[in-house]
């Protein structure tokens, strides 16, 4: 049915959408690697008043298995209500979710009972490649008069240029390949952009034989994975820019732009430096009309006993902290660092994002700690990915990162467990003690929020 | 949705005057895109009888009403937030020209050849300037309304009132087509009748 009104969860600017009442359940990516079963989309029971409280409602298994379903997101945002192309009155309602193994989208719809979502679509790998070109999905974002949708593979092999494709809002065809002129740029894995000045940024991770069956530790010593950052005309489709961050920074992931549009700078994720295996969070702003970055964050890596350490780390005799997933909350003040290695999330004050302080730290996981949970034994894996309810005050994470690398850093075969947090008023996290779910042998991925989270949403209105 | 964007504008660069001066191109462009239909049916009405190009008006206006009835979601592709003068006029033309506003008035413009030419059906030079005039008048009581309705909100409503007040114009606007075209077919089947 066609609405009258804009979509509720449509908000004009971020400090609105924090006005957003909370979100009473989670959506998240589970998958079952390696033990024959299809991956799932769990739903939780986030409604702190519900008899349910943090447990799994339903289980949506997918028809295929081997997906290795990874990030996703919705068919439309607050982005509906940009002026340009404004679609005010499409429904936040279809969970657009790829499989990075399979390349296989499935489009599943949350109507008409959110808390059992059933398949409405499924976009074949055949139809991507003819249309498209690409293969492996990976990141989704609601713009304004599409869906988009980064790919970290195309061609034949899979092993030519990653990029961006994009989906049609109403029906969900695959449109083409989105880039025009793409410069320097071969690796990708996140883009998000600044929408009011047509600016997109990607990142890189690797081509696809480069991860498809773990990190190459060569690959990794030789300086051969993704190191820069792309900066792109949005709207003609064109590489402005690319910025080197150095070679010897491997693994540039998360993309987390200022949510208010009228600011022009943003934090990118580091996993590796070469050099001492710390993470990185970098800033990119811009300078004299050009894209300059600056290193805010380094998150050192921790001395340990090499028998503590998985195969690939025990020459290194120290724990890296393994940066692969952050979060800007909607005000842009807090962003939430997860460290995949040590086991710990962090929370620094970004109101001035060349001067991060740090103002939280929760400990649960890791490779050596094993940090336990008030509701749980010593746990493997530790917090990978995050998402920050609207208003700011919950922090949700999970702990696998992919399942072969999953068992490259925790050879003892993690199990999946979900988490939150909540932020205290004037600064801080302290986890919910009430609030574990553990998924058993199914791992636990990415995580988005009943109508809208903090990277799921674009706003074209200053507040 | 010229209001909006201008408003958009008008926010970004955090001046009111941005509104008005973004409302001016989007004006000119709506109002080029309804010239051009005006040619049209002067230019048709030219060569066939006025009942003829009334029933034409009126079966255009219904079937583009149907179109859009369907596909009421579907608006010109655009391509980004930083505009110039001359994008917004041309994004103002794309979209009056997909919207049917020009044949949304194509009625009026047929009613104006109708009671200007006595006779015969040729169009005068008289009717050319009232067609002109009319646009004029349209464009200008809608610069006065996108302005206004963009300055409110811009001073008074704030931004919620795009959430609480946007209703669905395309969908009004494919229903306003269909009625407006079943009007001018009556008119056509009655009028006709008469003469």
């Amino acid at each position: 049915m066609p609405l009258l009104r804009p979509d509720p969860t449509f908000y004009p600017s971020p400090r609105k959408a924090m006005e957003a009442p909370p979100e009473k359940l989670a959506y998240v990516a589970t998958l079952n690697y390696g033990n024959g079963r299809p991956d799932a989309l769990a739903v939780v029971d986030v409604g702190p008043d519900s008899a349910k409280y943090s447990q799994i409602i339903s289980t949506l298994e997918m028809p295929h298995v081997g997906d290795e379903l990874h990030h996703y997101g919705w068919n439309s945002c607050s982005s509906a209500l940009c002026p340009y192309a404004p679609h005010p009155h499409l429904e936040r309602r279809y969970l657009i979710v790829p499989g990075l193994r399979s390349s296989r989208i499935y489009v599943i719809d949350t109507k008409p009972d959110p808390a059992h979502p059933h398949i409405t679509k499924v976009i074949e790998p055949e139809e991507i490649k003819r249309h498209s070109g690409y293969s492996r999905p990976h990141t989704i974002h609601c713009g304004p008069e599409a869906i988009y949708v980064s790919a970290l593979g195309s061609g034949e092999t899979g092993e030519g240029p990653g990029g961006i494709f994009t989906l049609d809002h109403f029906n969900f065809n695959v449109q083409g390949a989105w880039e025009k002129d793409r410069g320097a740029q071969k690796l990708a894995y996140d883009f998000w952009w600044h929408i009011a000045y047509d600016v997109m940024i990607t990142s890189e991770w690797g081509r696809p034989s480069q991860f498809e069956n773990g990190l190459i530790l060569e690959d990794l010593l030789g300086s051969r994975y993704g190191h820069n950052l792309h900066f792109w005309d949005l709207r003609r489709r064109k590489n402005i820019q690319t910025v080197d961050l150095g070679k010897e920074y491997q693994l540039v992931f998360e993309l987390r732009p200022a949510h208010e549009p009228d600011k022009q700078y943003g934090f990118a994720g580091v996993v590796l430096c070469l050099k001492d295996l710390s993470s990185s969070i970098w800033v990119w702003h811009q300078e004299n009309d050009r894209w300059a970055v600056k290193r805010v964050i380094d998150i050192p890596a921790e001395p340990a006993d090499p028998k503590d350490l998985p195969p690939p780390l025990k020459d290194f005799k120290a724990v890296p902290p393994l940066v692969t997933d952050i979060d800007l909350s909607l005000d842009d003040r807090y962003l939430y660092v997860l460290c995949w290695g040590t086991g710990e999330l962090r929370q620094y004050d970004v109101s001035d994002p060349f001067h991060p302080k740090l103002t939280g730290s929760v400990q649960l996981g890791g490779i050596v700690r094993r940090q336990s949970h008030p509701k749980s034994g010593p746990l493997l894996g530790a917090p990978q990915m995050v998402e920050i309810s609207r208003d700011g005050k919950r922090v949700y994470f999970t702990n696998s990162l992919y399942g072969v690398v999953d068992d490259q850093f925790y050879p003892d075969k993690l199990s999946g467990w979900m988490v939150k947090v909540d932020v205290k008023p004037e600064g801080g996290i302290e986890l919910d003690r009430d609030f574990f779910i553990d998924f058993g042998e199914t791992r636990a991925h990415q995580v988005r929020l009943q109508g809208g989270d903090a990277s799921t949403d674009t706003f074209c209105f200053p507040s | 949705m010229g209001w909006l964007f201008a408003l958009s504008l008008g926010l970004q660069q955090k001046s009111g005057r941005a509104i008005w001066v973004s409302l001016v191109p989007i004006s000119a462009g709506h109002a080029t895109s309804i010239a051009l239909v005006a040619v049209l049916v002067a230019g048709i009405g030219s060569m066939i009888s006025l009942q003829s190009l009334r029933l034409l008006t009126a079966v255009t206006l219904l079937g583009f009403g149907v179109y859009k009835l369907i596909t009421y979601y579907r608006h010109p592709k655009w391509v980004g937030m930083r505009v110039k003068l001359h994008d917004l006029f041309l994004w103002s033309f794309l979209m009056a020209f997909a919207h049917g506003a020009g044949l949304m008035i194509a009625p009026i413009l047929v009613g104006l050849l109708d009671g200007s030419h006595s006779g015969t059906h040729h169009v005068s030079a008289s009717s050319g300037m009232l067609l002109m005039l009319a646009i004029v008048v349209h464009t200008l009581a809608m610069l006065v309304v996108m302005g206004f309705i963009a300055w409110i909100v811009y001073t008074r409503l704030g931004l919620m009132f795009l959430r609480r007040s946007w209703v669905n114009f395309d969908l009004i606007w494919a229903g306003a087509l269909l009625v407006v075209g079943a009007l001018a077919l009556w008119g056509a089947v009655a009028g006709g009748g008469m003469h």
